[in-house]
């Protein structure tokens, strides 16, 4: 039985004379720039060639996706908050495209806490500022008398990093353990008809039914994962402009 | 000898690790409860009136996610003491 959970891997590292790591780029981080390039790719070839009156499939689902993202701000948010929505939009994609990449055989970034921390303190510090703008300094300070206003202020951002990690890496440590599960049980199917296991190893249990938890733990979940982190980050940026 | 003793208390250490996890994850219920209730109502609701079935689903969602919290928040603690053994480094 071997259940490797491992962390994301170190891909690019520099070090010094005594061998210690002065800087590192970690395996999520990689990934993130393929997904970039990605959505980058979508759009050039979805926006090549736009007309006023659109003639392919491209374009319109360019404008479809538009739409979506400014549909899903207008009624979150309000016609006022309309600068928001390609934020909102590279957000949802970036989050999307990163936690479904799982299926082509890569690490999730979001399965790494530091990229769903950075996600969570780009919108703590959208809230702030929509908070300061909207009401002043002082005002904001003032609520900050009360030590529960901070502990509330702070859990915001710490609740949404651990819910999109903890969903994504628990969905992935799942699928480890049931891959080392359907890798023991082959195994002994294996020795309970008489196939030495060293020399002819083929897992026959782990074809077809770990794709039933992948639906639901990849798609399902990434899925709603990402929909839940934009839609929070609309409401509390919402919530802090009133 | 030291060594013995050494892998004695590793042994404790780790099976204690186990045993929290274990505990830890009993934070899975509440939000289990939880999410079941919310549903149970958001079906109530579209049974009640099929037309608003759009606008209730993304909000049961949102709600899910945000009862689910406290139950990612065992499961983070219960991650962390299988797979990162913070209490291994106090044995020296």
């Amino acid at each position: 039985m071997n259940i490797d959970v491992q962390g994301p891997r170190r891909m690019i590292q520099l070090l010094d004379a005594e061998g210690n790591i002065r800087f590192a780029i970690s395996e999520s981080v990689v990934t993130g720039w393929l997904v970039i390039l990605a959505v980058l790719a979508v759009c050039l070839i979805l926006t090549h060639n736009m007309q006023k009156v659109p003639a392919g499939k491209k374009q319109c689902a360019a404008e479809y996706i538009v739409n979506f993202c400014n549909k899903m701000v207008r009624s979150n948010m309000g016609e006022d908050c309309m600068n928001y929505a390609p934020y909102i939009g590279a957000l949802f994609s970036y989050i999307l495209l990163g936690t479904l990449i799982s299926m082509l055989g890569f690490r999730s970034i979001t399965a790494d806490i530091s990229v769903t921390g950075t996600l969570a303190a780009v919108t703590f510090v959208l809230i702030t500022y929509n908070k300061i703008h909207a009401h002043g300094i002082g005002a904001y300070l003032k609520t900050m008398i009360n030590p529960l206003n901070i502990i509330s202020e702070v859990a915001t951002p710490v609740a949404m990093a651990l819910r999109l990690f903890g969903n994504v890496a628990g969905g992935m440590i799942i699928t480890i353990i049931l891959y080392a599960a359907l890798g023991s049980a082959s195994g002994a199917l294996y020795n309970l008809i008489g196939i030495h296991a060293e020399t002819y190893y083929f897992n026959i249990f782990q074809i077809g039914i770990p794709a039933v938890l992948s639906v639901y733990f990849d798609l399902f979940s990434g899925t709603i994962q990402s929909y839940v982190f934009i839609m929070l980050t609309m409401i509390y940026i919402q919530m802090g402009r009133e | 000898m030291e060594n013995e003793a050494l892998l004695q208390a590793q042994s404790i250490v780790l099976a204690g690790q186990a045993i929290g996890a274990g505990l830890a994850m009993i934070a899975g219920i509440g939000p289990g409860i939880g999410e079941g209730y919310a549903v149970g109502k958001t079906i109530e609701t579209i049974g009640r009136q099929p037309e608003i079935k759009g606008e209730v689903t993304p909000t049961m969602f949102v709600g899910c996610a945000v009862a689910e919290t406290t139950g990612i928040y065992g499961l983070f603690v219960a991650i962390m003491l299988l797979f990162a053994n913070p209490f291994l480094k106090y044995l020296g």
